[in-house]
C-alpha cells in the first residue's frame, strides 16, 4: 500500500496536499484498491463551497458507488476534468490524479486529519 | 449466522479471492491481481474458471417424472431427447416467477433441475408442495460442486484432460459420465456468460482437485473468475438474473422470456391461465434495453421517468466492460417502450437522459457447436 509522507489523510481514505491556502484532494491507494475498477467520476462544480466532510463527488467502480468527502472546508477552485473521460486514472495513479483543488476555508480543519504514519496504522486496523 | 462455504473455499483463499457474502455464501467477488474488468475480458477473449457450487441441484425421478416437470415449468419438455437440456422459468399460479432453471433430461423418468443458489430452499419446498404420486424429488445440492469453464478457449483447455471428445457435447446437451483427469463428472455445454463453455458437476470431495487440474491444463489461457465478472458477463449477454429481470412479481412475459413460455402446450402447468390471460389482455410493462445519452451509470432499482412521471425501474445497469459504456435493462410501461424513446434514469435524485434501443447487448462471437 502506497502512502506518501507529504500528505494528510481522512478515515474515509481521501488525501489532501496543502500549499499555502489551497488544498489538492484525491483518494488513496487503499481506496482505489478496495473499490476495484473505477468507471465513473462525478466532480463538483468550480465555485461550490463545502464544509469539512461534505460529499464533493461520487466515484463508481464496476460494483460500488461511493461518495468522496472533503478533507477540509473550502471552495472549489479547479476540478480534474480528465477523470470524466478516464476514470481509470484513479486506479493507475491515485496520488498523481487529483480530483479537485480548493481554497481552504478553515485551516484548523487540517489538525483533525491523519499524517502518513497514523493513516498507515489506521489502514492496518481495517485489514486485521 | 455463519456464511456457507463451497467445497472450493480453500482454492479461493489460495488464489487470493476477495471474499464477500453472496446471499449467505462466502464467495470471491474478484481475484487479487486481476479485478472484474480483466477477469471479464479473459472470459471474452480466452477462458475463465468459475466456482458455481452454490447453485442448487434437485433430481426428479419416478414413473411420472415427465408429467410432473411438465406441470411445473412454462417451457415444453415433451420434445426433449435424453441428455438434452432446456431452460425454463417456473411460475406461481399468478404468473410471477418462482425461479428460472435448467432441466437436464436423463430419460423420461429422471431429470436434474439446476436452480439458483438463493432460491434453492424455496424452490425445493415449492417442488415438494406440488409433487404428485409416482414422483420423487431429492435435493442433492450439498453433494455436488459445480465448476464452469467459459470462453472461446474453454474446449481446447478442457479437452486436454478429458476422456470424451467434447465435440460430441452440443450446445444445451450433456454427458453424465465424463472423466476429467480421471474424475467422474456430469458435463454440459452451457453457461451464463454469452460464451462457449462447459458446466461441470462433480462430487464435492473431488472439486478442489479438478479446479487445480483445469487451471494447470489451461496455463496462461485460463484464470479464476469471481462473482463480479460473472454478473457483468451474464448481463452483457442479456441473461436474466432472478431478483432483477425476473422475480416473484414479474412474469416471464414481461421479462421478454415469452419464447420459454409455451402457452399452447397441451398439459396444464402452474401459472398457465394467468399467463394466457396476461398475453390476451396485453402487457402493461416490458423489459427494454437502453443506453445513456448523458453521463451516469444506471444501477439496479433506479427509477425510470418520462416527463417527470415514474414509468418503471432499472432491473440491471452497469458500465459494460466489453462496450466500454453504461448500458441497462429496465422494466417500464409498455406505452413508452418503443425503440428510440428518450427516458430519464434517476441517478442520485437527478434525471439523466437515456434512450431505448435494441441490439445493445453482446452476441456470442464463436459459433455454437
Amino acid at each position: 500500500m502506497n502512502i506518501p509522507e507529504n500528505l494528510l489523510y481522512t478515515d474515509e481514505h481521501e488525501w489532501i496536499s496543502v500549499e499555502g491556502n489551497t488544498g489538492r484532494i484525491g483518494i488513496t491507494d487503499y481506496a482505489q484498491h478496495h473499490l476495484g475498477d473505477i468507471v465513473f467520476v462525478e466532480l463538483p462544480e468550480v465555485g461550490d463551497s463545502f464544509a469539512m466532510r461534505d460529499a464533493v463527488g461520487v466515484i463508481e467502480s464496476v460494483k460500488a458507488v461511493v461518495s468522496v468527502y472533503t478533507p477540509a472546508s473550502g471552495t472549489i477552485l479547479e476540478v480534474n476534468e480528465e477523470l470524466e473521460d478516464s476514470p481509470e486514472l484513479l486506479n493507475e495513479a491515485p496520488y498523481d490524479n487529483w480530483i479537485a483543488v480548493m481554497e481552504l476555508g478553515d485551516k484548523s480543519d487540517l489538525d483533525k486529519l491523519m499524517n502518513a504514519e497514523a493513516y498507515a496504522a489506521f489502514c492496518q486496523t481495517l485489514e486485521d | 449466522m455463519s456464511l456457507r462455504q463451497t467445497p472450493l473455499y480453500d482454492m479461493h483463499l489460495k488464489y487470493n479471492g476477495k471474499m464477500i457474502d453472496f446471499g449467505g455464501w462466502e464467495l470471491p467477488v474478484q481475484f487479487e491481481g486481476l479485478g472484474i474488468i480483466k477477469e471479464h475480458n479473459m472470459v471474452r477473449e480466452s477462458a475463465g474458471l468459475f466456482d458455481v457450487s452454490h447453485m442448487g441441484e434437485v433430481f426428479i425421478t419416478g414413473e411420472k417424472a415427465e408429467d410432473f416437470v411438465q406441470s411445473l415449468v412454462t417451457n415444453d419438455i415433451k420434445g426433449m431427447k435424453d441428455f438434452q437440456i432446456l431452460y425454463s422459468p417456473m411460475c406461481y399460479p399468478d404468473g410471477g416467477v418462482v425461479d428460472d432453471l435448467l432441466i437436464y433430461r436423463y430419460n423420461n423418468q429422471k431429470y436434474l433441475l439446476v436452480i439458483n443458489a438463493g432460491n434453492t430452499e424455496k424452490d425445493y419446498a415449492w417442488i415438494k408442495q406440488n409433487l404428485i404420486d409416482g414422483v420423487n424429488a431429492v435435493n442433492v445440492s450439498s453433494e455436488y460442486a459445480q465448476l464452469a469453464i467459459q470462453g472461446p478457449r474453454a474446449q481446447e483447455i478442457l479437452q486436454k484432460i478429458c476422456d470424451t471428445d467434447l465435440d460430441s457435447i452440443k450446445f444445451f446437451w450433456f454427458n453424465p459420465a465424463v472423466k476429467i483427469s480421471g474424475v467422474e463428472c456430469i458435463v454440459s455445454r452451457t453457461g451464463y456468460t454469452g460464451e462457449d463453455g462447459f458446466e461441470i458437476y462433480v462430487k464435492a470431495d473431488d472439486a478442489a482437485f479438478l479446479w487445480e487440474e483445469i487451471l494447470q491444463a489451461g496455463g496462461d489461457l485460463v484464470t479464476p473468475i469471481g462473482l463480479g465478472a460473472r454478473d457483468t458477463l451474464r448481463f452483457e449477454a442479456k441473461l436474466p438474473l432472478y431478483g432483477q429481470e425476473i422475480d416473484r412479481d414479474i412474469t416471464p412475459l414481461e421479462a421478454g422470456l415469452g419464447f420459454f413460455v409455451k402457452l399452447n402446450k397441451d398439459e396444464e402447468f402452474i401459472g398457465k391461465s394467468a399467463l394466457i390471460n396476461q398475453k390476451q389482455t396485453g402487457l402493461n410493462r416490458k423489459l427494454v434495453e437502453f443506453e445513456m445519452l448523458d453521463k451516469g451509470i444506471p444501477r439496479s432499482h433506479y427509477e425510470v421517468q418520462k416527463d417527470g412521471k415514474v414509468i418503471g425501474h432499472v432491473t440491471t445497469g452497469m458500465h459494460s466492460p466489453t462496450f466500454k459504456k453504461p448500458i441497462g435493462l429496465a422494466l417500464i410501461s409498455t406505452e413508452f417502450s418503443e425503440t428510440g424513446t428518450e427516458i430519464d434514469i434517476i441517478i442520485r435524485n437527478k434525471p439523466i437522459k437515456a434512450i431505448i434501443g435494441t441490439g445493445l447487448f453482446y452476441k456470442k462471437q464463436t459459433k455454437a457447436k
